[in-house]
């Protein structure tokens, strides 16, 4: 697994897309192999390959059978350092992210994530989804590409980590002779010296993307909270679970066990470099609407002190997240991804073997003081994709102003 | 391959399976009732797993949600619902073992006392809006209740969707949940598995101990039924979306059937990953499709293969049918290359080594042990199960491709945007979903 500690929000402005795009681009083809041979080369040795992105890095990820970790490290750095990056493939492979960026239009829960984070954010790098706008991406050049590679992926700026049954040493040196010659040429310029996020505008309380005769509304409900580095990690994360990040949360219990509205209900701090979003995911159905939004507005007020985190809440939570830490690190993959942690956010070495201890210490005061610290009911604002015709009347009832009506184009 | 094993029949019928891994120390518990949504009845579908939903309310002696006291020991646990079987698992710190096999034991003895009609209503909306997210609101969502429905007759347990039917669930009734949990939740029709930090004797005796006082009820006999399709049946459904989409289905063997292993293999050559003969034509080469994709469906009672593209904007659903068609009719005249075949066998290796990395969850080595117990009696069946794969060659292959994928008899699905009814294939007529 390489870790490369640039993402989505190293995309420059306007070249929103780039990052996806160009960590697209790398199993197209190769030094000698065209991208279809590459990819024959990775099943003949039964390679899962994955490139993910997130705001803050990209992940390449190999799991192979240990006879072929020579010839996977091999192939992974082809793919990292010598992609082809020709003009015939890149084209392809813009048009077929520009096909998917029209599909995303009919699905309410990625329309729900690409708007709500632009509300969110406006035109910070946070601001939006990787896969960035059809106006971006239809004006992008290889030769952009080409440029952000050099740019970005590079080796100090990257981690390589191996997991699975193998010798410390002989990794090493495998590692070694695959990596050999990757140089660091190129600027270093790093998400961690942006300013701090701060939406460019405060969003309107009330937002919808009309979404003709759907049988659910699928919502968002948040703001800007904290970063990875906040020294209430910990506490949050803790408190987080008894809000809306597991299935007995005040939220599901409420919406999903007691009311029927829904599937189901969470929240989640997406912990970030900078501050990222607080959020809560939910799709109910259309009639419950407005009754759903008061609900969860009335969840998040009341947790902050009014109806604070019990002893009793705070245990099973802390219990939750420490008794079961261990199934966390079964697999090579899970132990991999958990140890880029390390790398991504600057973590000490036994990060892992202090988490238990450091969530355990958490009390329910402080659960309670934190979320009052890191959630504002003043500053939430909500998202709703669907039939305004329908809930257009209750929602103008709920006191958080006209909804703001936007379009699945909008951004 | 070698997953160590040992089997235990209790006196009740319950089969009990119990590897070691104390790589972590976890165990997964996971218990499997041989039923789905193949065991209903037409007007009575989604019953299976709307069922499913209640064994999580509350049992006589725990009459509260099964996932608080399991979250706070430390648990994840979840239960689903195919057309075949029903499962239940939880992964479990080695400590908590006692508390999952206690609360299993609960609910397949005494799930009846605590249910009420609350649960019931509200487990029904909770199920209503699953859908509605999962199918209803999801672009292309109801493909496969169309697809279902014109492949399988409408007495066949698979011309129905798991989900079920919203007039069903509307119409479902309390007293039909006791009668469905008598007949099919008890010792004689499950099979429970526990893999991971044990000491085998002790959780034996500890199975024992919570389930061995279950009655059995009476053996459920197998599920069978026919479905043949004589000629092809064009179906077309509008729906809220950009781009057309095709869905080509063949009815096919049964899971471990001659010629499963081929299709299956058939279906990743044919239609997944890059390497693949349609990916490269249909995507990388003529740019006509922005996606393709194939899989055998291995169930009980029959297989069917489903074959799915979408249109790239400027070209239409018929070019890629014929496109498609073309492609099978190759490998069903010239068979796959030995480059083709070995890569199969690597990737089908591959794959089986990745499927066991867990000892549970869904998937997984327990999830594993009960499918083969439930499906061919044999907890064992790993090194036979990989063997279908390392014994297919480059003429049964086309064989099964020219025998099963027959383009004269098979299901054609257009789903095409609203109002927009000229891009379905000719000649179709409209799909009735509910």
């Amino acid at each position: 697994m390489l870790l490369v500690r640039r993402g989505s929000a190293s995309d420059p402005p306007g070249k929103e897309g780039l990052a996806a795009v160009t960590a697209d681009m790398l199993d197209e083809g190769s030094g000698a192999l065209s991208a279809i041979e590459l990819h024959e080369a990775l099943a003949r040795i039964g390679a899962q390959f994955d490139i993910d992105i997130g705001s803050d890095a990209t992940l390449v990820s190999m799991t192979t059978l240990n006879r072929f970790a020579d010839r996977g490290l091999a192939l992974m750095a082809d793919v990292v350092v010598r992609p082809a990056f020709t003009e015939g493939d890149f084209v392809r492979v813009r048009q077929l992210r520009l096909h998917r960026l029209t599909q995303l239009r009919d699905m309410p829960a990625a329309v729900a994530d690409r708007t709500f984070i632009r509300l969110l954010y406006g035109d910070h790098p946070y601001g939006h989804t990787p896969m960035g706008s059809e106006h971006a991406l239809a004006s992008m050049t290889i030769d952009e590409v080409r440029a952000f590679h050099t740019r970005a992926i590079r080796p100090s700026a990257a981690t390589l980590l191996a997991v699975g049954d193998c010798e410390h040493a002989e990794v090493l040196q495998l590692a070694a002779n695959a990596f050999a010659g990757w140089d660091g040429a190129g600027d270093d310029q790093s998400v961690a010296g942006w300013p701090p996020a701060q939406p460019v505008v405060v969003p309107a309380r009330l937002n919808v993307v009309p979404r003709p005769s759907a049988p659910q509304s699928e919502l968002r409900i948040g703001h800007v909270a904290a970063a990875r580095a906040t020294p209430d990690y910990h506490a949050l994360v803790a408190a987080n679970m008894v809000l809306g990040g597991q299935f007995v949360s005040r939220l599901n219990l409420n919406l999903r066990q007691d009311k029927g509205f829904t599937y189901g209900a969470r929240t989640a701090f997406d912990f970030r470099k900078l501050p990222g979003p607080f959020a809560l995911h939910v799709s109910v159905q259309t009639t419950a609407t407005a009754r759903a939004i008061e609900e969860s507005l009335g969840e998040i007020a009341a947790i902050r002190g009014p109806r604070p985190i019990t002893g009793e809440e705070l245990a099973l939570s802390a219990a939750a997240l420490t008794r079961g830490y261990a199934r966390n690190f079964e697999t090579a993959g899970q132990v991999a991804r958990a140890a880029a942690q390390l790398a991504l956010y600057d973590l000490p070495d036994d990060y892992f073997a202090q988490f238990v201890s450091i969530v355990e210490r958490v009390t329910p005061d402080e659960a309670t003081r934190v979320l009052a610290r890191h959630l504002d009911p003043a500053r939430l604002t909500t998202l709703v994709v669907g039939d305004l015709d329908v809930i257009g009347r209750d929602l103008s009832l709920l006191n958080l102003g006209e909804p703001v009506v936007l379009s699945a184009d909008t951004f | 391959m070698n997953i160590s094993f040992s089997k235990h029949t209790l006196a009740n019928g319950l089969d009990v399976l119990l590897h070691e891994d104390h790589a972590c120390p976890i165990v997964a518990v996971n218990l499997w009732y041989h039923v789905g949504s193949k065991n209903e009845r037409p007007g009575h579908t989604g019953f299976a797993h709307l069922f499913e939903h209640l064994m999580f309310e509350g049992s006589q002696h725990h009459d509260g949600g099964y996932f608080q006291p399991l979250e706070g020991a430390g648990a994840s646990l979840n239960g689903s619902t195919n057309a075949d079987r029903t499962n239940y698992w939880e992964v479990v710190p080695t400590n908590a073992l006692e508390l999952a096999l206690w609360m299993e034991s609960d609910r397949m003895g005494y799930l009846l006392p605590a249910l009420t009609e609350a649960k019931f209503s509200n487990q029904r909306d909770v199920v209503l809006n699953e859908r509605r997210q999962n199918y209803e609101n999801r672009p292309y969502g109801l493909a496969p209740m169309a697809v279902l429905a014109a492949l399988f007759p409408a007495d066949h347990p698979y011309h129905w969707t798991t989900i079920g039917e919203i007039a069903d669930l509307n119409a479902v009734r309390l007293d039909e949940v006791h009668a469905f949990f008598r007949r099919y939740y008890h010792p004689a029709n499950a099979s429970l598995t526990l893999a991971g930090d044990i000491d085998p004797d002790a959780a034996l005796a500890l199975v024992a101990a919570h389930f061995e006082g279950i009655e059995p009820g009476e053996r459920v006999d197998a599920v069978r039924a026919d479905a043949a399709l004589e000629g092809e049946i064009r179906l077309r459904l509008e729906d809220r979306v950009e781009l057309p989409r095709l869905y080509l289905a063949w009815l096919t063997p049964a899971m471990f059937a001659d010629g499963d292993a081929e299709l299956d293999l058939a279906s990743d050559l044919l239609a997944n990953g890059k390497t693949s003969r349609l990916y490269r034509r249909l995507v990388f080469d003529e740019r006509m499709a922005t996606d393709v994709s194939a899989v055998q469906n291995s169930r009980e009672v029959a297989g069917f293969v489903q074959l799915v593209a979408t249109a790239a904007p400027g070209h239409t659903l018929s070019e890629i049918e014929r496109a498609i068609l073309e492609e099978i009719a190759r490998l069903g005249a010239d068979g796959p290359t030995d480059e083709e075949i070995e890569r199969g066998r690597v990737q089908a290796e591959a794959q089986f080594m990745f499927r066991l990395q867990t000892v549970g969850g869904f998937g997984g080595k327990s999830d594993q042990l009960n499918a083969y117990n439930i499906f061919v009696g044999d907890p064992g069946y790993f090194d036979r199960d990989l063997a279908r794969y390392q014994a297919v060659t480059r003429t049964s292959i086309p064989h099964a491709v020219q025998r099963y994928l027959d383009p004269t008899r098979r299901v054609t699905l257009s789903i095409v945007p609203r109002g927009r009814l000229e891009l379905a294939i000719p000649d179709s007529t409209a799909a009735v979903v509910s």
